[in-house]
């Protein structure tokens, strides 16, 4: 039902497409009589990333038992792109007002049949009472919401995209009063759906007010606009952390990198890359912001032929900036693939816990900047006889072991593999990985080594004190 | 330079702790040789990275990935479909496969340790290890002619000499890099063998040729050089039975191992390089024969014998003589390779086989290239010589026979220079050596005489001189008379020893020379300062002209370093924006690195194999645009590669190597005539070059819109403004020009749709070959 919907956006007709109904059997109308009161979706179009920021005011009717989660819908192909969600609460009266965490789990609700809403469910830390209103501002960003069209575009276009939406808030509530607001980068904006009222106001449209909106409403909007922001996309990052208790950790990056956006069509001409750069490959991007930890040494950038010689590093006490260049600036469809690499001080990031176990802390998620990471594998490499790994993140992920052998190691380091899908900015969040390491493993390889050597000398006084000819000399 | 003044005291051991300290001094001192033959190279990794060099290093890299990933045996069945395409290259059966192998050994043995290095890295320092093991193998061949001070003077010069730098920086992963140790090691079991006589060494002698018959196509040098020698021995009435034990085996052993490596096969009996082998071991059988029957009968009917024999051994040289020559004169090239010919008359390839003549590195040198590439040694090497002729020996005589013909093939080829340049350090070790050897003795003399009153001084010294001068020929007449023992570490000790203690007692006599205190102090200064220049020389040339890799290149401008790393940029774009099976043409130099680095399918690259296909490739870019596209059509090419320098001056670009395609490419198809793209004789692009010059593919897509980056088209490389400034391509569209437009990409226009009822003439001629396709189209002309 929703595909049909979209399919009949170009005609514009407005449609109004109430779900409810036809979806009532599958998703169980809430049995809690929590309504919106006002919502105010604010939709930030403009870098490569949509993100959704969602002020809702909802209310317990007060003949209603105490509400202990709020539900929010998302459309299929949302959920599809869907990359985090948050939510906070806000608490406490005008001055004293504080935004409280909240944590969200996808509902088991309504999964059943193919075209209806996604539910999240926002777990309120105190339940709602009967007759009570609480705010809750939720963010949620979309990756590879944006389709470029046309598709393909000369060296000499601009990028332009298309972003669907819903005028209306979906919410399986009913909406007594909402409006919604897009924000797109520049004042070109080839066109937009309206849904009276629609009003436009230089880069920003808004839709609204909208009055007493019935639950899963849908009202769907097509808005065509300029962006050059570039369209990074990491397809594949391998994060290899390997740590090593003489006071080192070493990180390895492997990035794929690819431009999501419009494909590049038909010539690329340098000469007008280089005279006209501001007109000539406006979508297109040629270096890279890349925040490393501060106190980072060692850097280096290459790929699989070498060192890729355009990169600058700045650090400071607070932050260090990799500041890299691809071999080549990046139009629509054009991939690349790089490694980073650093060190870095062990002292900064490894720790003992409480119960002595040690403990790793380090940023999850990709240190490129405005970038979208489709597979993230972290790979914590654990010195050599460290035990019972335990990795604390504070999202989803997919989680194994594995062993790895590097110098001279003999039974092989534990490794821990996080991997994720659909990775942005925001999951830039610290996480841990807790282990059990005993320090006289560390001199495993010294003495071996010193084995060797010993041995060896050995075997050569062993031969030089033996005669091995055959025939005995006088 | 620590060396001169330690190695005569290493040498002389007096007392047996004397000798222990010396010994550990010796291998002290080989070990910092080593380490400086090692680190001298690593200037190419400090300033600029860890990459492999140039052209052919790429190709062996490939290889080695390809080896490290699947294993020796499809190794072995490699058929490449990257390159040469459509004909593609049977990699398994056309390569020397001892580099490769032996990176690839070095790689598996560090991974079944667990070191995690790449193949890329182990590729780029196999070079400089190598080198280490070459000078310790030059130390080991020169010991056995001249003795351990001329051993290790040797060593220490081989370690820097700019001549195998240039050829072993890390990087430079080219198959001379093992072929020198290979080289230098195989003398030195031949000499050893020689020396003592042992069936062992013989042995490994031919296991060491096998390595050098696996590595480098240079290994006809030594299968030419020691029968030379072989003879040479014979001639001069040197004949023992360590010689035949030195070269028997080899010719056997040797030519049964040689042919056991694929791209040698029988080549190894069948091709004139080998001949003189055979026809000296016939010789050295005859020789045998004589002195056997010598023994055996009394001097008249040894006489009588002598006529006889020489009458049948001349008559059966003859006819074996007369067989192989109507046998070589049967095949077209006398059963010579193209390269082998160009080296006996160094007229062949310019006149014959442009292909080699075009490649820079087969021109014969130039006179300042000696010096730069061997610097002080040219001076030393006459004196080397002279004190090989003091006296002569068998090692000694090989030493020079080594050094004349080395300095013959590097006369040809500046490449063979990498020959002579061990050859140049092991004479010119020897010469130093002496000198320091007499110089100190003079200084010791004197100071004895001096000071009279001290009787240590004088007691040690002229016991120790005079073994100093004399111990090499001792030990070369002891090993001559001596019966041939097993040799174990231990005999051989004794050996020494005893040879040692029983010869100097006669030589005591020996009149030495002495020179004067004052000449002798400034002697020693002044060789110390030799070496000091060289040493200097020889760093500097290690670090400025020959480290660079080419693939990347710098420049020093005011704002500071330029890096200008065009090259890597195209190749990564191809490999990552095109399709996997596209094929890619270009001139045959870049066609090792694109396969290695962009992984795209070439039409020609650096092997050369095929002149033809070559000469389609160099007609290709000498025609006007629609025959190119017609031609590269048919190769199923989807893009082009060129190299155009003239933005920033990069001067070997594709327009200054043209000439040579339209060269290669008329040698095959004649339509394509050298002086049409000549005015009046001379190569230019400017206003008077020729409109075919200026309608050739290539000049269309270097060229192509360079007039709006300066307004004029002035080219920097060839120093004026450009003939043709505005024109647009019908037929092939830019798809990529890297950052200083050193190399631009094109791509070829799809093929125009058919109209209808109307039969191009071109079609018909298309559904032939290539070959056809440039033979009967002349559209232009």
């Amino acid at each position: 039902m929703l595909p049909l919907s979209l399919r009949t956006l170009a005609t514009r007709t407005l449609l109004l497409l109430v779900i409810a109904s036809a979806v009532s059997c599958s998703s169980l109308p809430p049995e809690d009589g929590i309504r919106v009161v006002s919502a105010e979706k604010r939709i930030d179009l403009t870098g490569p990333i949509v993100k959704v920021f969602l002020t809702l005011k909802v209310e317990n009717t007060p003949t209603a038992s105490e509400a202990s989660r709020v539900l929010l819908a998302f459309t299929p192909t949302e959920v599809q792109h869907l990359s985090i969600v948050k939510a906070t609460r806000a608490e406490g009266k005008r001055k004293k007002k504080a935004f409280v965490p909240l944590s969200i789990e996808a509902s088991e609700l309504a999964t059943t049949a193919p075209d209806a809403p996604r539910l999240y469910s926002v777990l309120l830390s105190t339940p709602l009472k009967p007759g009570d209103a609480t705010t809750l501002e939720v963010l949620y960003m979309l990756t590879h919401s944006l389709e470029p069209f046309p598709a393909e575009i000369s060296q000499s276009e601009s990028q332009l995209v298309y972003y669907r939406d819903s005028a209306v808030l979906l919410s399986p509530y009913y909406v007594l009063e909402q409006v919604t607001y897009i924000k797109m980068p520049s004042n070109r904006i080839e066109s937009f759906t309206r849904v009276d009222p629609t009003t436009r106001a230089g880069s920003e449209v808004k839709y609204g007010t909208y009055n007493n909106q019935m639950p899963n409403s849908y009202l769907p909007i097509l808005v065509h606009y300029e962006n050059n922001r570039p369209f990074a996309v990491v397809e594949e990052l391998v994060r290899k952390v390997e740590i090593s208790h003489w006071g080192n950790i070493q990180i390895t990056e492997q990035y794929k990198l690819k431009h999501g956006g419009a494909r590049h069509k038909g010539v690329f001409s340098r000469l007008e890359y280089q005279s006209r750069p501001s007109v000539s490959g406006a979508s297109s991007f040629k270096n890279l912001l890349v925040r490393l930890p501060p106190r980072v040494h060692s850097v280096y950038y290459r790929d699989e032929i070498g060192n890729i010689s355009s990169s600058h590093l700045r650090t400071d006490s607070h932050k260090s900036e990799l500041e890299i260049e691809p071999r080549y600036p990046l139009f629509g469809g054009w991939h690349c693939t790089f490694t980073i690499g650093y060190g870095l001080p062990l002292q900064d990031f490894v720790f003992e816990s409480v119960d002595g176990r040690r403990y790793i802390n380090l940023t999850f998620g990709c240190p490129l900047l405005d970038t979208v990471v489709d597979d993230l594998t972290v790979k914590v490499v654990l010195p050599e006889g460290s035990k019972n790994p335990q990795p604390v993140v504070p999202f989803v992920t997919e989680k194994h072991l594995e062993t790895s052998y590097s110098y001279l190691d003999v039974v092989g380091r534990t490794t821990v593999v996080l991997k994720k899908k659909n990775v942005v900015g925001e999951h830039n969040v610290p996480f841990q990985v807790y282990y059990e390491f005993n320090p006289i493993f560390m001199l495993a390889e010294p003495l071996m080594l010193i084995s060797a050597v010993l041995l060896f000398f050995v075997a050569f006084i062993a031969y030089l004190h033996m005669d091995l000819s055959i025939r005995k000399s006088s | 330079m620590a060396e001169p003044e330690v190695s005569p005291a290493a040498a002389s051991g007096g007392g047996r702790l004397r000798n222990a300290f010396g010994g550990v001094l010796c291998a002290i001192t080989l070990l910092l040789i080593g380490v400086v033959a090692f680190s001298i190279r690593l200037f190419s990794v400090i300033k600029y990275e860890s990459v492999i060099h140039e052209f052919d290093p790429y190709f062996n890299f490939r290889v080695t990935q390809f080896l490290s990933k699947n294993g020796i045996y499809e190794f072995w069945n490699w058929f490449d479909d990257r390159t040469w395409y459509p004909l593609g290259r049977v990699i398994g059966g056309t390569v020397y496969p001892g580099l490769t192998l032996t990176a690839g050994t070095i790689w598996w043995l560090l991974n079944s340790l667990n070191i995690p290095l790449s193949v890329e890295t182990v590729c780029v320092f196999t070079a400089p290890i190598f080198s280490a093991n070459a000078s310790w193998a030059t130390y080991l061949l020169t010991k056995e002619a001249k003795g351990t001070g001329a051993g290790l003077m040797a060593a220490a010069i081989l370690a820097m000499v700019p001549s195998y730098i240039s050829r072993s920086v890390a990087g430079s992963y080219d198959n001379e890099a093992v072929a020198i140790f290979a080289l230098i090691f195989t003398f030195y079991l031949y000499v050893k063998t020689l020396n003592t006589g042992s069936l062992f060494y013989a042995t490994l002698n031919a296991l060491s040729y096998f390595y050098m018959v696996c590595s480098w196509g240079g290994y006809t040098f030594i299968i030419n050089l020691i029968p030379m020698h072989v003879l040479l021995c014979i001639v001069t009435g040197r004949y023992s039975s360590r010689l035949y034990i030195a070269y028997a085996p080899l010719v056997i052993l040797g030519t049964l191992l040689a042919a056991l490596v694929p791209v040698v096969g029988f080549n190894a009996v069948m091709t004139s390089e080998h001949f003189a082998s055979f026809l000296v071991f016939i010789i050295l059988h005859v020789v045998a024969l004589v002195y056997y029957i010598k023994g055996l009968l009394t001097p008249r009917l040894f006489k009588v014998a002598m006529t006889l024999v020489i009458s049948v051994g001349l008559a059966v040289c003859f006819a074996v003589v007369a067989i192989l020559v109507a046998l070589v004169a049967s095949s077209p090239t006398k059963g010579w390779s193209g390269r082998s010919l160009s080296l006996l008359d160094p007229t062949y390839a310019s006149k014959y086989i442009p292909i080699i003549a075009s490649v820079s590195e087969h021109q014969p040198p130039t006179w300042p290239s000696y010096f730069m590439d061997i610097n002080v040694l040219a001076f030393l090497i006459p004196a080397g010589i002279i004190s090989c002729f003091l006296p002569l020996s068998d090692a000694s005589s090989f030493m020079v026979l080594y050094l004349v013909t080395a300095v013959y093939f590097s006369g040809v080829m500046v490449r063979l220079m990498l020959v002579l340049a061990p050859a140049a350090c092991i004479l010119s070790g020897i010469a130093l050596s002496e000198v320091f050897s007499v110089l100190t003795r003079s200084i010791k003399f004197q100071l004895s005489k001096f000071f009279d009153d001290s009787p240590t001084s004088s007691g040690d010294s002229s016991p120790e001189s005079s073994t100093n001068s004399t111990k090499n020929e001792n030990r070369n007449e002891k090993s001559e008379t001596a019966p041939k023992e097993k040799p174990s570490k231990k005999n051989r000790k004794k050996e020494k020893e005893l040879a040692e203690s029983v010869t100097v007692k006669p030589k005591k006599e020996k009149r030495l020379l002495v020179l004067p205190f004052e000449l002798s102090v400034m002697g020693i200064l002044l060789l110390i300062v030799l070496g000091g220049f060289y040493v200097v020389h020889c760093v500097w040339a290690a670090a400025e002209a020959y480290s660079a890799p080419s693939i990347v290149l710098t420049s020093r401008s005011r704002d500071g370093l330029h890096v200008f790393d065009d090259f890597r940029e195209a190749y990564a774009w191809l490999s990552h924006n095109t399709d996997v099976d596209d094929k890619v043409a270009s001139w045959w130099d870049y066609g090792y690195q694109t396969t290695a680095m962009a992984n795209r399918t070439v039409i020609v690259d650096n092997n050369t194999w095929n002149n033809t296909h070559i000469a389609t490739v160099g007609t290709a870019m000498s025609s006007p645009e629609k025959a190119a596209w017609e031609i590269f059509n048919s190769l199923d090419v989807k893009y082009v590669l060129v190299v155009f320098g003239g933005l920033v001056g990069y001067p070997s670009d594709d327009i200054n190597k043209f000439l040579w395609m339209v060269r290669i490419g008329g040698g095959v198809f004649p339509h394509i005539k050298e002086p049409d793209y000549l005015r009046d004789g001379q190569y230019r692009v400017d206003a008077q070059a020729t409109p075919t010059m200026l309608n050739c593919l290539m000049y269309k897509l270097c060229y192509y819109r360079f007039v709006e980056t300066d307004g004029k088209g002035f080219d920097r490389v060839r120093g004026y403004e450009i003939g043709k400034k505005h024109f647009k391509l019908t037929h092939f569209e830019e798809v990529f020009t890297t950052h200083h437009w050193m190399v631009r990409l094109y791509k070829l226009k799809p093929q125009k749709n058919r109209v209808r009822g109307k039969l191009k003439k071109s079609k018909s001629a298309k559904t032939s070959s290539t070959l056809a396709t440039g033979q009967k189209k002349n559209p232009w002309q």
